[in-house]
């Protein structure tokens, strides 16, 4: 502790603190405009300044640590002078017209010269070069005409989100910020994140979507929790009225810090198109027709009533909806199991991560990212693989690049040379879907060079000796072949995994969209238990999810073989529980259909009714094709959306529900972290909340199901019925969510699962696992492998993005990546419209020839319907959790002549 | 813009000679600015292809490659004409008229400051103290020094340099 004296005030204060540290926590104010908390200092504005006793000149506090008997004075005459002038000299070096700026209000310059009592500015710079606006950006414009050259945007964008796109330029009274080298800011590498816009103190940088549309003062804030991807991103809604005019990320909150990615901060105004569904529909003669609820709840209950007495519950099945909150899912799967007796309860889990559940619940007995984002910052080792995470997952890329930053290696395992691989010490361009292979070739390196952690895989772990057998057989030479990556890298990545720890593994859909997924995920599982990375900080099994809500939507039972918190439905105890906890007798005690079964069981007449939540099945199960075929054999087919779909079309009825902002609830991102999601704004016409909508239907089957609201469900039912969520209620998850397990009122959460090797099923399972091919694998006739994915601007099949204003403008049609060598080939140029054909469908697309794709294969996405890369896609699914293979199929690709 | 599948970087003739360069700096601290030295050198200037290769080889941001460039002036983000009239705007010139020249070399030449003319002969660039203040006012030509110089000599120097080059190409 030392003592220093602030404005005659004395204070205790922290060694190594700076002053304006200290000032802050006392309550002390001093002025700052190129300082950014916690990250770097660029202290190029000096407005910080403050006098010390016995020093020569003012001093900038942002940059200075105070010392014992230190004494400041932070608003001398010579102090305000300085500040005065440095304003001044910024007023007069630019054109700052407050009346027009969208900043008016927040500006940290009109604050302080306000403050100061500067009026205008004392001088005015002929001489200069006039600065420019850069009209160029979809979602920003720069007015360099108000920058002040803090240079916190730079900062912003290099250390924060790490885009590396910004840059201080030229120099004297030249300087400016610049884009790339010096192009356009449309025209540059940007990705649009905003995090330069959050951070400008001016008017410099605003988001192009605001403009005009309120003054700061006329605001107000709410936090929410982002719709899009499962990072779960903090934001801020700035409101005016019922509009949301903004959006800013909440910094300091978890798990992002104040970050996001272009989707969350600019991707929010679809809940206010036009084309909401305001009004029940119930389809006559082929067209639909408006209905009240009665009419149409009505019909609902009573086409599904006679299906199930004539063929039995099992001839109904639903799916749920991953975007939507953990409270409509539970009414989901509650109505189903309750008021329908069915167990045919889905979610679109089934096409991504249904794996990872099933997979890590075999090898560490939870099925959920053990660890946390926040650690990727800080841990020693990055391995991702299968992950193209700066587009699929933007914000929990920037703390992987922070780590790697900070001295962590980055290993990165792909077909596809993703942007990511730019910054990786080792990138392994594998051929898709010999992921097992690969694992096991490190893990027998780790073994036959004696590297592995044996305390941990003798202590903490059982079948440990099958493991090694089954490993012994792929050494490096066997797994090169497998899997295209030479021997010296094998070994080279093995021998870094073992000397940098602890070590974060990270995996995403390339890992589990495969006929052997589930696989997969023990093997990235086998992998850090071989290394001891389990049960630490800054370590762990780290799957990222897809939907903002698919964590969720498994929690809440959404599955087929679980109620919430995971407690099997063919377990008599917990069969017993529920039947007490819902007063109802006869829940189904066996395991339901998956989403695959329950569309094709359309066609054979299995399955006669299919409810679908907010999923747009049509175009994001695999072969469209059979989709279509399937629902058009339905009996009878009930949608809740927000928007007509490619999938609503086929419904007999379309319930509108609210959406995202539309209803209070929860969401839970992929470290587990459950966080609230508010409302701002009431739902359009006649649309309601979806777990109001259940709730309607199971009246119609006798059952008074008392919550009525997102709270009474969480608080009354959620919580109290699953030790998982027992301890987290509405009140407790105002700020930060916390994260399950957490299993009394006093709990905060688990940050880091399986601590100190102690897993939730006692020891960790080591699966003895061998490689299989992709079903269906490159022949003469269909001589490529397609694999499939997301980009960063759209979000699967753009219901909510292509409705976002600027996103289609993004990313405005559907492509095919190819590679290179196959486009000079075949003639391809880039940019030309080619065939992509399967054995399922063929489409038209545009070729995007790129150096990060490999000779054979080729990149399709699912935004697009025309050509959405799910037309070609085939049906083989993974083993255990009849995941599709979205990953590997075969197709030909044609120059359209 | 599609960031994943952008197309791939145009190549020239003179790739492998900067892929040499890079090489042979890669492992040493600070090498951005030897380098772009270097492929300067070969290029006469920094072209934008030269700028984004020297930045995908030495994964440095192609903006701190930017940044670097045009904080230094002895790098060209143009190419350079054969002569490089280099004009003192320090202090002392300034004040004994380098002014009225620049203006009369920007009118005869028809170029700003930091251009090229089109036929490749004449780069305008101004310069700090030459540390040659007793000339005051000053310029150079490649390097070559005219000092105590007045707006009527501009005409004579550019005829100069014509001449060399006739001379040369005779
Ligand atoms: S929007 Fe994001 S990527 Fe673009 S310049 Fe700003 S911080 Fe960098
Ligand atoms: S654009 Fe804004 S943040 Fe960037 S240097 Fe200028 S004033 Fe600072
Ligand atoms: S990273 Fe994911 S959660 Fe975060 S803002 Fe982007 S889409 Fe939303
Ligand atoms: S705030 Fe301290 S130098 Fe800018
Ligand atoms: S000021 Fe021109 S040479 Fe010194």
């Amino acid at each position: 502790m030392i003592t220093v004296t602030i404005n005659n005030k004395v204070l205790k204060a922290k060694e190594e603190q700076t002053i304006l540290q200290i000032a802050t926590d006392n309550g002390i104010y001093i002025p700052t405009l190129c300082h950014m908390d916690g990250i770097h200092d660029t202290y190029s504005c000096r407005i910080c300044v403050v006098e010390v006793e016995g020093a020569r000149t003012l001093i900038p506090s942002c940059a200075s640590k105070a010392t014992d008997g230190m004494v400041i004075n932070t608003a001398s005459d010579s102090v305000l002078s300085a500040r005065r002038n440095i304003i001044n000299l910024l007023l007069s070096n630019g054109e700052h017209n407050c009346l027009a700026c969208e900043k008016s209000g927040e500006c940290s310059l009109q604050k302080i010269a306000y403050e100061l009592g500067i009026e205008t500015p004392a001088f005015i710079m002929e001489s200069m070069d006039k600065a420019t606006v850069d009209d160029s950006s979809v979602m920003i414009v720069r007015d360099n005409r108000r920058c002040i050259l803090c240079r916190r945007c730079v900062t912003a964008c290099n250390d924060i989100a790490c885009n590396d796109v910004l840059s201080v330029g030229f120099r004297g009274s030249e300087t400016t910020i610049i884009c790339d080298n010096n192009i356009a800011m449309g025209e540059s590498t940007c990705v649009q994140c905003g995090q330069c816009v959050q951070a400008c103190p001016v008017g410099a940088l605003t988001n192009r979507k605001s403009i005009g549309k309120a003054r700061s003062w006329e605001t107000t804030h709410v936090r929410t929790t982002c719709a899009y991807c499962g990072v779960g991103c903090q934001l801020d809604l700035h409101m005016k009225g019922d509009e949301i005019v903004k959006v800013t990320g909440v910094e300091d909150a978890l798990p992002n810090k104040g970050r996001l990615c272009v989707k969350g901060r600019y991707g929010y105004d679809f809940i206010y198109s036009g084309e909401r569904l305001t009004s029940p529909l119930i389809k006559e003669n082929g067209i639909f027709r408006k209905a009240s609820w009665d009419e149409a709840l009505d019909l609902v209950a009573s086409k599904f009533k006679a299906i199930i007495e004539k063929d039995g519950p099992d001839a109904v099945g639903g799916i749920s909806c991953a975007r939507s909150i953990n409270e409509d899912s539970y009414q989901m799967q509650k109505l189903f199991r309750a008021a329908f007796k069915s167990a045919n309860i889905d979610h679109c889990a089934r096409v991504c991560h249904a794996p990872t559940v099933a997979g890590l619940i075999t090898s560490f007995g939870t099925g959920g990212m053990t660890n946390s984002i926040g650690e990727m910052a800080n841990t020693n080792m990055l391995f991702v693989i299968g992950s193209n995470m700066t587009e699929a997952h933007p914000v929990a890329a920037t703390f992987v690049k922070n780590g790697k930053r900070n001295g962590a290696k980055l290993i990165v395992v792909d077909p596809r040379r993703h942007r990511l691989a730019d910054y990786a010490d080792e990138f392994a361009q594998i051929k898709v879907g010999s992921d097992v292979a690969f694992l096991n070739g490190l893990m027998n390196v780790l073994i036959t060079e004696d590297l592995y952690d044996k305390e941990f895989v003798e202590n903490c772990c059982d079948n440990w000796d099958a493991l090694k057998e089954k490993v012994l057989e792929y050494p490096p030479k066997r797994v090169s072949e497998i899997s295209g990556v030479s021997e010296e890298q094998i070994i080279k990545i093995a021998r870094m995994l073992a000397e940098n720890k602890p070590g974060m593994a990270m995996y995403t859909l390339g890992i589990t969209e495969h006929t052997c997924g589930t696989n997969n995920v023990m093997s990235v599982a086998n992998l850090q238990m071989v290394l001891g990375n389990i049960g630490k900080e800054n370590a762990g099994v780290n799957p990222l999810r897809g939907q903002n809500n698919v964590q969720g939507a498994c929690d809440m039972g959404a599955l087929p073989n679980v109620y919430h918190g995971y407690q099997q439905v063919t377990d008599p105890a917990a069969k017993a529980k529920f039947e007490k906890a819902w007063g109802v007798e006869g829940l189904p005690d066996k395991n339901g259909l998956m989403i695959p079964d329950m569309i094709s069981g359309l066609k054979t007449k299995e399955v006669k009714g299919l409810y679908i939540f907010g999923e747009n099945i049509v175009g994001t199960e695999p072969d469209i094709s059979h989709v279509i075929e399937c629902l058009e054999a339905a009996e009878f087919i009930v949608c809740n959306d927000i928007f007509e779909t490619e999938t609503t079309q086929y419904a007999d009825v379309v319930l509108p529900a609210a959406a995202w902002s539309e209803d209070e609830g929860t969401f839970t991102n992929c470290e587990r972290r459950v966080s609230l999601v508010r409302k701002v704004k009431d739902a359009p016409g006649l649309a309601m909340p979806n777990w109001w909508i259940f709730k309607q239907i199971a009246k119609r089957f006798g059952q008074n199901w008392e919550a009525n609201s997102g709270q009474e469900i969480w608080d009354n039912e959620i919580a109290p019925l699953a030790p998982f969520f027992e301890g987290i209620t509405f009140k407790k998850i105002q700020g930060d969510g916390i994260q399950w397990p957490c299993n009394c009122i006093e709990s905060p959460g688990t940050q880091i699962l399986h601590l100190d090797g102690n897993f939730t099923r006692g020891k960790g399972h080591l699966m003895a696992l061998d490689w299989t091919p992709p079903a269906e694998v490159p022949d003469t006739e269909y001589p490529f492998t397609l694999s499939t994915g997301r980009r960063l601007y759209h979000y699967h099949t753009r219901t909510q993005t292509g409705r976002a204003q600027g996103l289609n403008e993004l990313l405005p049609e559907e492509y095919a990546d190819i590679s290179v060598e196959d486009a000079e080939r075949l003639g391809i140029e880039h940019n030309e419209m080619i065939i992509v054909k399967s054995r399922r469908g063929t489409v038209t697309v545009k070729a995007q020839v790129s150096d990060r794709i490999p000779e054979g294969l080729v990149w399709m996405a699912m935004h697009y319907f025309e050509n959405n890369c799910n037309w070609l896609t085939g049906r083989a699914t993974d083993t255990i959790t009849k995941t599709p293979e979205y990953k590997a199929c075969a197709v030909a690709i044609e120059k359209i002549s | 813009m599609n960031r994943n599948a952008s197309g791939c970087m145009k190549k020239d003739g003179k790739d492998h000679l900067v892929e040499e360069i890079i090489a042979r700096h890669k492992n040493s601290n600070g090498a951005l600015i030897p380098v772009l030295h270097e492929v300067q050198d070969l290029y006469g200037y920094l072209p934008a292809e030269a700028q984004a290769k020297v930045a995908k080889e030495m994964n440095v941001p192609i903006s701190e490659v930017f940044g670097v460039i045009s904080f230094y002036s002895h790098f060209a983000l143009k190419p350079k004409g054969k002569f490089k009239i280099s004009i003192c705007m320090g202090t002392a010139c300034y004040v004994k008229g380098a002014g009225p020249i620049l203006d009369k070399l920007k009118e005869n030449l028809a170029i700003g400051i930091g251009e090229t003319t089109a036929d490749g002969q004449f780069t305008l660039e101004e310069c700090r103290c030459l540390g040659a203040c007793g000339l005051a006012p000053v310029l150079t030509v490649n390097g070559k020094v005219y000092g105590r110089l007045t707006k009527d000599d501009v005409t004579g120097i550019i005829d100069d340099c014509k001449r060399d080059e006739e001379e040369i190409v005779q």
